[in-house]
């Protein structure tokens, strides 16, 4: 049999779960992460990123758009995905998608973004004509208070969303490992741990990304990027991602140790089929370069263009990092028998509806969505209406 | 005798519909089905099975199942004295052909195992389709609403035994449905009626008088994966330690 070696069950050798299923816990991640960092400002009052504060929400809105879509893509018969709202079934853990995704967008997300950026919608609608004015009324919700007592309540309600909105966050991709994690036919999945370090990959990858977005909107806008700002997303990059490592070994640590019967077979996938994906991509390059570069920096002085080169490099291999480790655990988990007894190999479509272009496509076209976002609602830190760049990050 | 036209033309649809009926089966010993009273499963003995491949064969021409895909299979297994743990196992075509000749082996023994869904009591399968479109009846089998069914394959990857797979033509999951279209008719299953050996036997635990009963008591019969604790109603006489 092509692509087999030793024995699969007969069913077994196509995957079911394709590369659209590593998108997905990929880009809700990085929707988690970023609303993490939103709520280092508002939340745990750290001035210093309130730059990327904005821009953060509106790149979590972007990928949580997106987010479902390699989902409804995969089914068999998407036409029929509303049954999951309609009849779930309350045992299973996918059922659940739907409610935390909803819960998310509708009662986090998209109520914290308007809150935010209502003031500037209401201006804007005020100073504008013709379509542009119906489109920011209708984006008003007919709201048209901007008193300083209306404003006040928007900063505790605002305050009160982003204080839900964390274990929201937690809760939307720390479900997405679970889904994985609570397979207990897959020991390459059936890990308590999967949960956590979901959401620290995440947290990284989502810190990473909007490191990386802001640097770049800065630069193309002509601006001066924040290096207080830069700096101090770097620093938080780098502590969590030692955790997000600590625990990935301490999860591989723990399996080379037990060695229980799946081991086998586990070893052999990360020695030959997963090498280049876990090893070198996901460990080496991913993973040690940027922890390093990121290491070096919190105990040295560069000077601001090195520091911004590094934290670009650092950003785009963390990337690299936390999509190989999806990619090792949505593919590798179907690269082996659950007899233990052989291989299969993963036969990857380019043009196919789950193919490789579309799952590029899927995880670019957040940042698609975001580029219309940023025109709607410029999320910039000098177009806040009173912004002061001496206030403190606390009355955002 | 001889037939006029109004005669003819009332006989050949009345002759057609119980042609069908001939075709369909004659219902056996089950004038009023009781999904309660029932309780199925079956009994696979391996020190029986010749690895025919007459029950994959029965199986795909009743189900109509895909080509290279399998409601049921049987593998050969050569598990060698000096390592009881790591067996060499193959499935060319999940058995329905038969198998090469094999080897003459000193030290080791071949066997066949057939494989099927375990018509999990505590499935998981069951456990994780979001829709609830999988599920177990009254009378333990565990079965798919294919018109329901979103293709998600959370089911495929939740099934320790590798028995789901998504229908390549209906997009939807699909597996050994114990022939319930028969069972509740008082027949058998399709790879039970085929066996040549008896190493298939449908079982019903909810009837006092199954053979069953005597059967367990007097054979060490276990199931696969137990430590699974999936309730797997596929019962295996003659398992030997190396089977997974």
């Amino acid at each position: 049999m092509g692509g087999v070696e030793g024995y699969m069950y007969p069913n077994e050798i196509n995957l079911y779960w394709s590369v659209l299923i590593v998108v997905y816990p990929y880009v809700t991640g990085l929707v988690a992460g970023a609303f993490i960092l939103a709520s280092l400002v508002r939340i745990f009052n750290v001035r210093e990123v309130a730059p990327t504060y904005r821009l953060a929400l509106l790149t979590a809105l972007a990928f949580l758009i997106v987010a479902p879509l390699p989902l409804l893509l995969h089914l068999g018969h998407p036409e029929r995905c509303f049954e999951m709202y309609f009849t779930p079934h309350d045992t299973s853990a996918m059922a659940m998608f739907g409610y935390v995704y909803i819960w998310y967008l509708m009662a986090v997300l998209l109520f914290e973004i308007w809150l935010d950026f209502r003031q500037d919608i209401i201006l804007t609608a005020r100073s504008s004509t013709g379509l542009k004015r119906l489109l920011y009324r209708l984006l008003s919700l007919g709201s048209n208070n901007i008193s300083e007592h209306a404003l006040a309540v928007d900063e505790r309600a605002g305050w009160i969303v982003t204080l839900i909105g964390i274990p929201s966050a937690f809760l939307l991709h720390g479900y997405v490992g679970f889904i994985f994690g609570s397979i207990k036919a897959n020991p390459w999945w059936s890990s308590p741990l999967m949960p956590v370090v979901f959401i620290f990959s995440a947290m990284v990858s989502g810190i990473a990304l909007v490191l990386m977005v802001y640097m770049f909107t800065t630069r193309v806008r002509g601006r001066q990027i924040d290096m207080p700002c830069v700096d101090t997303i770097a620093k938080y990059l780098f502590y969590i991602f030692i955790i997000d490592f600590v625990l990935e070994m301490l999860d591989l640590v723990h399996r080379i140790y037990v060695a229980d019967e799946s081991f086998r077979s586990i070893s052999f996938m990360v020695h030959t089929k997963l090498y280049f994906s876990q090893i070198v991509l996901q460990i080496y390059v991913g993973t040690l370069v940027p922890l390093l570069l990121l290491g070096i920096i919190q105990i040295t002085r560069f000077s601001p263009s090195v520091r911004k080169a590094i934290y670009v490099v650092s950003a785009a291999l963390v990337e690299v990092a936390v999509l190989s480790m999806r990619w090792n655990v949505v593919i590798g988990g179907q690269l082996f028998s659950k007899s233990f007894l052989g291989y299969t190999t993963y036969k990857i479509g380019l043009i196919t509806h789950e193919g490789v272009f579309m799952a590029a496509f899927l995880t670019l076209l957040p940042l698609g969505i975001l580029w219309v976002l940023v025109k709607i609602l410029p999320p910039w830190p000098e177009r806040k209406p009173g912004f002061n760049h001496a206030r403190d990050a606390s009355t955002l | 005798m001889t037939l006029s036209r109004r005669q003819f033309l009332v006989l050949v649809p009345a002759a057609a519909a119980a042609w069908q009926y001939v075709l369909a089966g004659t219902p056996q010993d089950a004038p009023n089905y009781q999904l309660t009273d029932h309780w199925w499963g079956m009994l696979l003995d391996i020190t029986k099975c010749i690895g025919c491949g007459n029950c994959v064969r029965a199986c795909q021409a009743e189900n109509d199942v895909p080509d290279e895909y399998f409601r049921t299979w049987v593998e050969r297994y050569l598990r060698t004295d000096w390592d009881l743990t790591t067996p060499e196992v193959i499935s060319p075509d999940g058995g329905k052909e038969g198998f090469p000749t094999a080897e003459e082996v000193k030290n080791g023994m071949y066997f066949f195992v057939p494989k099927m869904c375990n018509h999990c009591a505590d499935s998981p399968c069951t456990q994780v389709c979001p829709v609830g479109a999988t599920f177990i009846t009254p009378d333990g089998v565990v079965l798919i609403d294919q018109t329901y069914c979103l293709g998600c394959a959370y089911c495929v990857q939740a099934c320790p035994y590798g028995c789901r797979y998504i229908h390549p033509t209906k997009h939807v999951a699909d597996k050994c449905t114990l022939c319930y279209h028969r069972i509740t008719k008082g027949l058998t299953t399709a790879c039970c009626e085929n066996c040549p050996t008896g190493a298939r036997q449908l079982v019903d635990l909810k009837n006092p008088n199954d053979p069953i009963h005597a059967f367990l008591k007097t054979h060490d019969v276990h199931v696969l994966k137990p430590e699974m604790a999936t309730g797997a109603k596929a019962f295996y006489n003659g398992l030997d330690g190396s089977v997974r």
